[in-house]
């Protein structure tokens, strides 16, 4: 179970990391290298975006990788490839984020048999509210899969508790409004809704957006269980190769 | 997250958890809005003195005789404030914006009219504005962008994706979780999570409800069939919906661009390029691939030319209620050409498909028969594109005249 595997590897670090990464951006053979990296450096699971055409919770980072995937080809048969392909080659977890109608034009059913025989251990799929995913959490729930759902700092406490209670894993925590790729403030406000988050749940948080330096990482160290690093990596790709990203990684803890 | 209105299984809310304690406000104060008399009083007066209404219906009488069937009668939501029927759900949204207390507004724009409509009711309202246009749509609607940024809005010009209509809808959003403590987003059509098809289609319903009884009192009957023009569906269903429980045929035009059979069209109720799908938050027929990647899509008029469909419409194709069909961009350029030689009016390049389709079955009706068009906007904003249709050699003079004025 992916919560056990993190309450262990948590009894040896202080913190997680998890990273995000568009898939078939820039290539396929490039995720498979940066994966690798962030593996060999120490990433202690990771989330593999399956791209899609409307990304409205996504920044222009993010946003922009999502397009030039989909630009040379990526497909949803080929993600899973690509996955069962990782999954054999590194010991970490992995899952999939990717919108709703991906899974939905796929197959709820048949996409959920696919994470399963390709060894993916859970999904975020951020416009999917429970109201609206009995179809999903059945399907996840019959593969043993893990369905990761959210906080955000405007979910109020009742909401947070209706959330975790189909919740497995983890519960990733939205740091701030907006998009993702854009400036956090780490201040005393967020530690208040990390503890907020921590009274809604027993299950491991997860802190996303904006994660970007190893000050980022240090601040959450006791207020969450995982910091989840996801534009800067495609924007530190963009700007200085694959070659750069387990020197990136290594400079995090 | 209560009631998250479906309509046979399309609609929905399919929203980032973000937004979610946003949507429940926003439901909330439709809902009291809605079961509050005084709100549509409020409504009906501040459209008959800041708009046009009640719009009238016109006779065509010169297109009756030219087809020789059907009487034709026209619905002229051209004549309100902003020349389209985009006004009625704007200056709804607003009211409901100052019931909030919110002071900013967004809003997506394809043609431009919701836009500008957007930008007037935010000047009137005294709130900030912000518009988001897609790049295509920001060169062929130039006249709007101009008049949007006259009224003080910021008019944002959206590179991503197919540069249309649905990337500004997704812009907006990316603003919206961001913004949403002092902003409203005043979707512009019944189209996204709930409760904007109900309530957009609420705000719009003044059109029927005004053309049910101006028909009954000029010809003492019900109209046999009523065309109205579908991008997102809004102007479709404010007059569909007064009649829905009357014995009259309801038709729904989309955009068939260069035809159905090109894959450069915006039709999703009519082609079978479309398919059952979850975006921008909603359940309903999209342009999608086997993947669920949006298509590009085509449409002459930059207020069809989305890849998805209200989900409310699509519920009422399914149910066989309301029949749609598809007119292409060259059927209807020679609509808007005839309609503007017979009558002197001038439909908007979106109105003038529900003329198309109306002229292609006139003629076989009965002259006893009544039918009504919905001239949801007034053309002057397609200048432009109308020219290029023409290929008007006077006109293109002038712009080359007007382009040297500037070098000078």
């Amino acid at each position: 179970m992916l919560e056990s595997y993190l309450k262990n590897r948590l009894k040896e670090k202080e913190i997680l990391l998890m990273t995000h990464i568009v898939l078939g951006y820039p290539t396929f053979e490039d995720s498979f290298e940066i994966i690798e990296s962030m593996v060999n450096t120490g990433v202690d699971l990771m989330e593999l975006q399956i791209p899609f055409s409307e990304p409205i919770a996504d920044g222009p980072v993010i946003l922009n990788a999502n397009q030039k995937s989909l630009s040379r080809k990526t497909t949803v048969k080929k993600c899973m490839d690509f996955a069962h392909k990782v999954t054999r080659a590194f010991d970490v977890p992995f899952l999939f984020m990717s919108y709703y109608n991906i899974l939905f034009k796929f197959g709820v059913k048949r996409f959920t048999e696919a994470m399963a025989q390709n060894a993916i251990k859970g999904a975020i799929v951020p416009d999917l509210p429970p109201e609206e995913g009995s179809d999903y959490l059945g399907a996840m729930e019959k593969h043993n899969l893990v369905p990761i759902f959210i906080f955000s700092p405007t979910t109020p406490d009742e909401r947070m508790k209706y959330l975790a209670s189909f919740g497995k894993g983890f519960i990733y925590c939205v740091a701030r409004k907006g998009v993702t790729g854009v400036d956090t403030d780490f201040s005393d406000q967020l530690k208040k809704y990390l503890a907020r988050c921590r009274k809604a749940t027993d299950l491991p948080l997860a802190l996303g957006f904006g994660v970007k330096e190893k000050e980022d990482v240090d601040f959450l160290k006791g207020k969450a269980d995982i910091a989840v690093v996801g534009s800067q990596t495609i924007r530190l790709v963009d700007q200085k190769g694959v070659g750069a990203v387990g020197q990136f990684i290594k400079s995090l803890r | 997250m209560k009631d998250r209105g479906y309509y046979e299984g399309f609609g929905g809310a399919y929203l980032p958890e973000i937004l979610v304690a946003t949507f429940d406000e926003l439901a909330e104060t439709f809902q009291k809005a809605k079961d509050d008399p005084v709100f549509w009083q409020e409504y009906v007066d501040i459209m008959s003195t800041y708009s046009c209404r009640p719009t009238p219906v016109t006779f065509a009488e010169n297109l009756t005789r030219h087809f020789g069937g059907a009487r034709i009668y026209v619905k002229r939501e051209d004549l309100n404030h902003t020349g389209a029927h985009k006004a009625n759900n704007v200056m709804g949204q607003g009211l409901l914006v100052k019931r909030m207390g919110k002071s900013r507004v967004i809003a997506e724009t394809g043609a431009g009219q919701h836009g500008v409509a957007t930008a007037t009711m935010a000047a009137r309202f005294g709130f900030k504005c912000t518009i988001y246009m897609g790049e295509v749509d920001v060169r062929r609607q130039r006249p709007n962008v101009f008049w949007m940024e006259r009224l003080g809005a910021d008019v944002v010009t959206v590179r991503e994706g197919t540069r249309i209509l649905k990337d500004a809808i997704n812009e907006a959003f990316r603003d919206w979780v961001t913004n949403m403590d002092t902003t409203h987003y005043v979707l512009g059509t019944a189209c996204g999570p709930h409760p904007f098809p109900e309530m957009v289609s609420f705000l719009q319903s003044i059109i029927g409800k005004e053309a049910r009884s101006q028909i009954l009192e000029k010809e003492n009957r019900l109209p046999a069939r009523i065309y109205a023009c579908v991008g997102g569906g809004s102007n479709a269903l404010g007059i569909f919906k007064a009649f829905l429980e009357d014995p009259v045929e309801l038709i729904g035009v989309e955009a068939g661009g260069k035809g159905l059979d090109t894959g450069k069209h915006a039709s999703r109720l009519c082609s079978q390029d479309a398919s059952i799908g979850v975006a921008q938050g909603y359940k309903t027929y999209f342009l999608q691939d086997n993947d669920g990647q949006m298509k590009e899509t085509h449409s002459v008029a930059a207020g069809l030319d989305y890849v998805g469909v209200s989900p409310i419409l699509a519920q009422f194709a399914e149910s066989g209620r309301i029949r749609f069909e598809a007119a292409t961009d060259r059927e209807v350029v020679d609509a808007l050409s005839l309609t503007i030689q017979k009558e002197g009016l001038i439909p908007a390049l979106e109105s003038a498909h529900a003329f198309a389709q109306a002229f292609k079955e006139a003629p076989a009706m009965s002259k006893e028969d009544v039918i009504l068009i919905n001239q949801s906007g007034r053309g002057d904003k397609d200048i432009f594109t109308v020219a290029d249709a023409f290929a008007d050699p006077k006109w293109q003079e002038f712009i080359k005249e007007k382009a040297e004025e500037y070098h000078a």
